[in-house]
């Protein structure tokens, strides 16, 4: 089984793989526990859907950079969604549920009436649940993705004590001169950002697994925030490249195996958490 | 001139006015309590004071080179911190968060400010534990080390003995009273009338027709023997 392991790892596609799939997580992590915090989860959950609905209307009108109108899109939505979070007359959680199913609704309508594909079950299942496209990267496609990481590893570090008092106790930090709403923007366009570059490895469906998981696990166990956030980014990692070895090795679903790994580890990690207290 | 100066301001939030023409000013070293029933309008006004709302009408002025975002401020606990994980050290740092600007880190100096005021609370021996293990007043020594990080001169504490048991509540009644002697101005907003008659200099009494004064003026008003009274009765019955 190692030998196979090995013999697959000289491919050029399935390093790119790996490479995509190890710095979405790491960046998918890093900002899962202020979204799990600030009980911002669900609007990951959301955002995933808004993109969805925006691929499937950028693949009606046959774009070869889906990016150009997925990115946009679904950045102005997590603005709208934090907007409406505060806003009384539409709770925001009604709020997010209804923009994210009626995005849902529209994106397999469209490409339902405008389908120019034979195989139109595929092509939603691969979109929801991840697909294969995540082995068939170009060296674009990673010199990209790596890129983004970059700048969204960059601007957490960056940023790191304010994200922390902004999560911890949003009044208080307003009230000492902190910007606290620039700082949930920057969560929310960058949480944005990471669901559109994620959508390729586990597909839209399963994103806000890896956005709060890590989060929820580290949580279990430790006891600090700076603790916490190391631990969730290591075992996001680990999950990521644990998920797509298996997915490897035994032909499953790349994006199903890394959640399915996660979850694994939660439950690992709440049972030790139990004992350790 | 006063610390801070609040001239006929009305305030209220989504267009509802609460409060109309309040007046009254905070002198350096004062310790004043802001009482008044449910509704009355106080937490609206103690978000005013911070600036995380606009007043209606009128105006705050504050002098004597305080700038609002050196009020050192202790919010109630929301939901979100009941199980937030994070060391105590770490919650106490981030009152530096002003002091450094976009700086990302904090230097030496706020290092030392925090690791100075958690010592002045009594919380040293916690640093490393996690806030959501502590109790009731474990925390809100906590968050008081952190506002003073926040501050050299004036603290806003909201009703800062909420939900804590009669030993703890006397304990944080004296830590702030401590602050106060130390010469940091309190301004405290609280339920228990007969705590404030007890500590405050100033007291101002939030209703239809608000009342700001001494707290023998107070003690001696209308308004305020028909609270103190009620307090009492409350007490007794």
């Amino acid at each position: 089984m190692l030998d196979k392991l090995i013999e697959y790892l000289q491919f050029p596609f399935v390093q790119y793989a790996l490479i995509v799939g190890i710095l979405i997580a790491l960046c998918a992590s890093l900002l899962g526990v202020s979204l799990v915090l600030k009980r911002f989860s669900f609007i990951g959950d959301g955002l995933s859907h808004v993109a969805f609905g925006a691929m499937a209307i950028a693949s009606v009108l046959n774009l070869t950079n889906q990016m150009i109108i997925i990115m946009p899109v679904t950045v102005l939505s997590a603005v709208l969604l934090l907007r409406t979070g505060r806003n009384a007359k539409i709770r925001g959680d009604a709020a997010i549920a209804m923009i994210s199913v009626g995005a849902l609704a529209l994106g397999y309508l469209l490409m339902n009436i405008f389908s120019t594909s034979s195989n139109l079950s595929g092509d939603v299942c691969s979109t929801l649940f991840g697909s294969t496209s995540m082995l068939t990267l170009t060296l674009t496609d990673v010199i990209v993705c790596s890129v983004i990481s970059l700048i969204v590893i960059a601007l957490f570090l960056l940023f790191y004590n304010k994200i922390f008092a902004v999560t911890f106790d949003e009044s208080f930090a307003t009230a000492v001169g902190t910007k606290s709403n620039r700082y949930n923007l920057l969560l929310a366009v960058i949480i944005a950002v990471i669901i559109v570059m994620a959508m390729n490895l586990v597909g839209s469906l399963l994103i806000s697994a890896l956005v709060i998981f890590p989060g929820l696990s580290a949580m279990r166990l430790f006891k600090s925030f700076k603790s916490v956030t190391i631990f969730s980014a290591v075992l996001s990692v680990f999950c990521a490249v644990i998920g797509m070895i298996i997915s490897i090795l035994a032909g499953t679903p790349v994006g199903a195996t890394i959640v399915a790994t996660n979850a694994a580890a939660f439950l690992m990690c709440t049972f030790i958490g139990v004992f350790v207290r | 001139m006063s610390l801070i100066d609040v001239r006929s301001l009305t305030l209220g939030y989504e267009n509802r006015t609460v409060l109309k023409d309040l007046s009254f000013h905070v002198d350096e070293g004062d310790y004043l309590c802001i009482v008044g029933e449910n509704g009355s309008g106080k937490s609206t006004l103690m978000k005013t004071l911070l600036g995380l709302q606009k007043p209606f009408g009128g105006e705050i002025i504050f002098g004597d080179g305080l700038n609002r975002k050196e009020i050192g401020y202790l919010p109630q606990q929301t939901i979100v911190q009941k199980d937030f994980p994070a060391s105590v050290r770490e919650i106490v740092l981030s009152g530096c968060q002003a002091r450094c600007g976009l700086r990302p880190f904090y230097n030496r100096e706020e290092k030392q400010l925090a690791e100075k005021n958690m010592e002045r609370m009594g919380i040293k021996e916690f640093a490393r534990r996690c806030y959501r293990d502590l109790s009731g007043g474990q925390q809100q020594r906590v968050l008081l080390a952190r506002a003073l990080c926040a501050t050299r001169k004036i603290l806003l504490l909201d009703e800062p003995v909420s939900g804590l048991d009669p030993m703890v509540t006397a304990e944080m009644y004296e830590l702030i009273e401590g602050l106060n002697k130390e010469g940091i101005t309190i301004i405290m907003i609280s339920h228990d009338i007969s705590a404030a008659v007890c500590y405050a200099s100033k007291i101002l009494h939030i209703s239809k027709k608000p009342f700001f004064g001494t707290r023998e003026e107070y003690q001696n008003s209308d308004i305020g023997k028909l609270f103190i009274m009620r307090e009492e009765g409350g007490a007794n019955a």
